[in-house]
């Protein structure tokens, strides 16, 4: 009568013949392991775990004139070539012999190692980097909100003294260089950065400079 | 005996919590799956440090490595009326069956004129071929197009749910449609530049450029 239920009750009655309708209960579970396995397999390997990640950059809409790229007071130009090498100089650009007089600006060559690029960023922001730390400080005792952070800290970044770079590439950068750079940018909290064209003077001066 | 009996029993292991594991794995995967769209062109995006992640609706031109541009558009019904619109632009015809197959497909690159012959392939086929971009030059800017009446065609679809939500009685979140940018990291900038020109040309400024997110090594 209790041949079946034995399974719970375990431990009572070693009898030989409970033992042989006991193992007759037992399912054969092998192919519904196999075929579980197999959709597990299938399930893991065509599944993408990672959603694509993106950043968000806003481009320019083309400049009206040639005057309206050169009035950026404390920007920092940089240029892109071949070979991943990166160039850039502090300020406007002044071909050489121009009428004000001034000397010609020169290309200084960096590279996207830490002490190249992130360091100049960092040197070259310093201010603004330090500003924000001290609100985020301030956030961190529970001084202001986190929107207040937020708000103050793109008002750090886009104040009229903080850092405005330039991204220009020739046509031997590639793409991952440019991306490379505005990550740079994000992590050194650059706010004010533009992709633009590279000026002809530019460019002779890059081929000079890069042989 | 029963000492003998013992290990008869014995090879015969329980195997249901194993069995409960794997369908519990299953149903997991199953569920959070996505399945991985066959592209027509494999990218290898650069990396970056943000976060973000790309919203769904979204018009995606694909860059490969070469500059060769590929356009994508998620939603099926927009994707049919845009390759309608397409269509009388272009003066070309598709049946019935060649448009739902088209709303179907992923990523394409190829131009107008050789879409149809594209769309009447099966996938491995598809894949097979070799495509050549979608032409964006001022002349025949299709990709400009493609854009153009894709952004067109789902605001208007966008409206139109609006409106039955309002019906219904029910509130409908709006989500613009996002442009984003999926280029290889050895394309030259060049290339993707002009993509970018397209898109300013269309007064689109703000894109997402789609990078895996760096493994932080430092």
């Amino acid at each position: 009568m209790a041949e079946v239920n034995t399974d719970d009750g375990g431990g009572h009655g070693k009898h030989e013949k409970k033992r042989a309708k006991k193992s007759s209960t037992r399912i054969d579970m092998t192919p519904m392991v196999d075929l579980a396995f197999l959709l597990l397999t299938f399930f893991v390997l065509t599944s993408t775990f990672s959603k694509p990640k993106a950043m968000e950059i806003n481009f320019p809409a083309d400049p009206k004139d040639e005057k309206d790229r050169q009035k950026v007071n404390n920007a920092l130009t940089f240029i892109m070539t071949k070979d991943n090498g990166i160039y850039y100089y502090a300020g406007e650009f002044y071909p050489p012999n121009n009428k004000d007089g001034k000397p010609s600006t020169a290309l200084v060559k960096t590279d996207f190692s830490k002490d190249g690029l992130h360091k100049l960023l960092l040197d070259t922001h310093k201010p603004t980097i330090e500003a924000v730390h001290e609100l985020e400080e301030k956030y961190k005792r529970k001084e202001i909100a986190d929107t207040t952070l937020k708000r103050l800290v793109n008002l750090e970044k886009g104040k009229k003294e903080a850092l405005t770079v330039l991204i220009k590439a020739d046509d031997k950068a590639t793409y991952k260089n440019v991306i490379d750079l505005i990550d740079e940018l994000n992590v050194c909290l650059i706010g004010k950065y533009a992709v633009v064209d590279m000026m002809p003077t530019e460019l002779e001066l890059l081929n000079a400079t890069n042989k | 005996m029963s000492k003998i009996k013992m290990p008869k029993s014995n090879p015969s292991l329980d195997m249901t919590p194993m069995v409960d594991l794997a369908f519990l794995l299953v149903t997991f995967f199953m569920l959070t799956a996505t399945a991985r769209i066959s592209e027509p062109v494999v990218v290898d995006t650069p990396s970056s440090t943000s976060d973000k992640l790309l919203p769904e609706n979204v018009i995606l031109v694909t860059v490969d490595n070469k500059g060769h541009a590929y356009y994508n558009i998620n939603n099926y019904d927009v994707r049919m009326r845009t390759l309608e619109r397409m269509a009388t632009q272009y003066k070309a015809t598709f049946t019935d069956k060649e448009k739902a197959d088209f709303a179907k497909m992923t990523s394409f690159g190829v131009p107008m004129e050789s879409l149809k012959q594209y769309i009447n392939m099966d996938d491995n086929q598809r894949m097979a071929v070799k495509s050549p971009g979608i032409p964006l030059d001022s002349l025949n800017n299709q990709l400009g197009d493609w854009i153009q009446f894709g952004r067109i065609e789902a605001a208007k679809q966008a409206k139109e749910q609006k409106d039955k939500a309002e019906k219904a009685g029910r509130e409908f979140k709006y989500e613009p449609i996002r442009f984003a940018i999926k280029a290889d990291g050895n394309a030259n900038y060049i290339s993707v530049k002009d993509i970018i020109k397209v898109f300013t040309d269309k007064e689109i400024y703000r894109f997402n450029l789609i990078t895996n997110l760096e493994k932080g090594d430092e």
